[in-house]
């Protein structure tokens, strides 16, 4: 595995639903093209929600990781 | 406007407020237009020096739901609206025969509610399947 160079982290672990969702669209409207962000979420939405936004709005998926409690997702804005 | 939908709002409880203010949120993120209609104890929430307040749960939450609800927290339903306006193309219109029943002028109510209109008028603009919460 490469390492990413992660441009922001969200720590919305603890956050209800949409918040986690929410918080990545600010970052990404915020970040630049090419940016990798990575979102921290203990919301069980977030599995299904971010994946699907993330498809509607045309940015990549780079990975879903299952930690001790929460997911990871890296994401990168992509136009 | 095929890809639109609307939310008409009736109840002024705290849980539905939240649902709604989720769905809202939700469907602007997914690209959707949202129209959403005060109206009643929805429209009574919205009033700028209430909004904040506690307004409760529906009656079938009873105290164990409640305290679900409570517990749950998060944040306040009107800064889920805030944001899906800001994300999205959320349009909030307040119901103009419950505007007159409470005697109430579009600057008693909170910024986020864009303007007060008729109902006939909510259907020529609003589009979509209509969700009464």
């Amino acid at each position: 595995m490469t390492m990413l160079n992660i441009a922001r982290s969200i720590d919305a672990r603890g956050m209800p639903c949409p918040g986690p969702l929410m918080s990545l669209i600010g970052a990404i409207r915020e970040g630049q093209v090419g940016d990798v962000i990575e979102v921290l979420s203990s919301d069980a939405g977030s599995r299904t929600d971010i994946p699907a936004w993330l498809e509607k709005a045309g940015h990549e998926l780079l990975e879903v990781v299952e930690e001790d409690g929460f997911t990871r997702f890296d994401v990168r804005k992509a136009r | 406007m095929g890809d639109s939908i609307s939310l008409v709002l009736f109840s002024g409880t705290d849980d539905k407020l939240n649902a709604a203010a989720v769905l809202a949120a939700g469907a602007a993120a997914m690209g959707r237009k949202v129209h959403v209609f005060l109206q009643y104890w929805a429209l009574d929430a919205f009033r700028s020096d209430r909004i904040l307040k506690d307004h409760g749960v529906a009656p079938e939450a009873g105290p164990e739901g409640a305290a679900a609800f409570q517990r749950h927290g998060g944040q306040h339903w009107s800064e889920i609206l805030r944001q899906a306006k800001d994300i999205g193309d959320v349009e909030i219109q307040a119901c103009s025969l419950s505007m007159d029943m409470f005697g109430l002028e579009v600057a008693d109510l909170d910024p986020l509610v864009d303007g007060q209109e008729g109902v006939a008028a909510f259907f020529l603009h609003a589009g979509g399947p209509v969700t009464f919460i």
